[in-house]
């Protein structure tokens, strides 16, 4: 079992069986329904046991992963996120509770997973995964797991295990759908063989615009569980070489083959041999503007306090939400005229250059993108109403739902 | 010559929400004739299958049954009688 090979992985060289823990009594007792499994085992538990994993992100995708691998006796979770719980994330993000809102994402899941099973060792990186601390956090694990959100973080994620050599199991999410393969494996494809470059900002909507329905982040994430696991142990065939696509509206599991570029800067010529900063791909969330009062106001932005001081007077302007018809029915500010921004660019014709327009989305973020594009198509009177609607609640009206 | 093209859900808002189109490639059997036909249906769907150069972008994968076109020739990959067209965007959430 121990020389079983997938797609070109020897698992023996992740996880050297010679050095695997032994377990107590209490981990035999725990370990019971997967040491009568033929495939897994004493030598498969305490090879999982000699295993580290490192899960970056512990959101929506990183709970069930997590989760999973802690109850499975994977002896060293790595946890990397700088975020902190909020209410709005306990729909799909279930290694968060209650009991927990405001505490740091890191340690909130370091608690649930040592409740779960105290024989694990959690590592926590309260920090953003980037460029200057990539490979000094990944070097010391076998498996990479990418639970991120942001086409940034997911291009770092991917460089530096193929620049590491070690399995990036992947997951994505988006509203209904979803995606998972195993990238970086010995000789198998990697993330920028499927998608060469990012989308340019504002292109695909984030989870925080595009909602998710919160049972997928829990199959998807089960998926790369299962993936990890099965590569820690050699067992079975690995999505490497494919990309599993989940529909849940129509309960749909399809697999496409992702073929191995020898073209692809990373993994082909292997031209890129450093990390850099990938920031400039898409907003990170997190990172997206928490303006406050006292940021120096572009001449082309407004504050909330500004623009309901505008409201009062009936100035002559016209107030444009480029949000989506959904987030309407939850939040608003009365009088604006919603174009929302995936049709924002074929509405610029019908707007009047000559007139003074404001325009408003949930963070200021989406607002942004649409001003620049007025801004381009020659509008010399636009204005972004910064922090959104967000800070409308804070500074305006507090009877506005922030979601 | 009916081909059957997958949609995402991102992209079936703007065919109708359809999520399988059937879309004809009698003009030219390519994967690029059958977009055209999908474009010239649902025109808001243009720019977001293909750039300005009318060329695939590198975010969104075609496959052509389980093939990404890519290394099939782009929008030149022949398709036949019963094939499927699977799109593919990239996505991020997590």
């Amino acid at each position: 079992m121990g020389s079983a090979t997938l797609a070109g992985i020897d698992a023996t060289q992740h996880t050297p069986q010679a050095n695997a823990p032994e377990l107590n009594s209490d981990e035999i007792l725990r370990y019971a329904r997967h040491l009568l499994l033929p495939d897994v085992g004493l030598d498969g538990q305490r090879r999982l046991k000699g295993s580290r994993v490192l899960l970056i992100g512990a959101g929506g995708l990183g709970s069930p992963t997590s989760l999973y691998l802690a109850a499975a006796g994977v002896g060293t979770i790595g946890l990397v996120d700088f975020d902190v719980v909020d209410a709005s994330n306990l729909q799909r993000q279930i290694v968060h509770g209650t009991s927990t809102l405001g505490h740091r994402k890191v340690d909130s899941a370091r608690d649930r997973l040592r409740d779960l099973n105290p024989h694990v060792h959690v590592e926590t990186y309260d920090a953003p995964f980037r460029a200057t601390n990539a490979e000094e956090i990944a070097r010391d694990y076998d498996v990479i797991v990418d639970g991120t959100d942001n086409f940034g973080t997911r291009y770092l994620t991917n460089d530096v295990s193929v620049l590491l050599g070690k399995p990036n199991v992947y997951g994505s999410i988006f509203r209904f759908e979803g995606q998972a393969s195993v990238f970086a494996t010995a000789d198998g494809p990697c993330y920028r063989c499927l998608f060469p470059v990012p989308p340019p900002p504002g292109m695909v909507p984030s989870c925080a615009e595009g909602g998710v329905l919160g049972v997928l982040p829990g199959l998807i994430g089960t998926i790369q569980a299962t993936e990890t696991i099965k590569l820690l142990l050699g067992l079975g065939t690995s999505l490497a070489g494919r990309l599993l696509l989940v529909n849940t509206l129509d309960m749909q599991f399809r697999t496409v083959k992702v073929q191995k570029d020898p073209a692809c800067p990373a993994c082909g010529t292997r031209t890129i041999t450093h990390l850099e900063e990938y920031e400039e791909y898409c907003g990170i969330p997190g990172t997206e503007p928490h303006v406050t009062i006292e940021a120096p106001l572009h001449p082309d932005e407004i504050t909330p306090v500004e623009l309901a001081e505008k409201l009062k007077r009936h100035d002559d302007f016209d107030l444009i939400d480029v949000r989506e018809p959904q987030e309407l029915a939850i939040a608003s500010i009365p009088g604006a005229r919603l174009i929302p921004l995936g049709s924002f660019q074929a509405a610029i014709p019908s707007l009047n250059p000559e007139r003074e327009i404001v325009v408003m989305c949930r963070s200021g973020a989406r607002s942004g993108q649409a001003v620049a594009a007025l801004e381009r198509a020659g509008f010399k009177r636009a204005r972004n109403l910064v922090g959104g609607i967000l800070r409308w609640s804070d500074d305006v009206d507090p009877t506005v739902v922030k979601y | 010559m009916p081909i059957t093209v997958n949609l995402p859900t991102i992209l079936s808002k703007l065919a109708d929400g359809a999520r399988v189109v059937e879309a004809d490639a009698s003009a030219a059997p390519t994967v690029g004739a059958v977009v055209d036909h999908l474009v010239d249906r649902y025109p808001g769907l243009g720019p977001r299958l293909r750039d300005d150069g009318g060329q695939p972008y590198p975010f969104v994968t075609f496959y052509l049954n389980d093939d990404d076109i890519r290394f099939n020739g782009g929008f030149a990959a022949a398709v036949q009688d019963g094939d499927e067209v699977t799109i593919v965007p990239a996505i991020a959430g997590g």
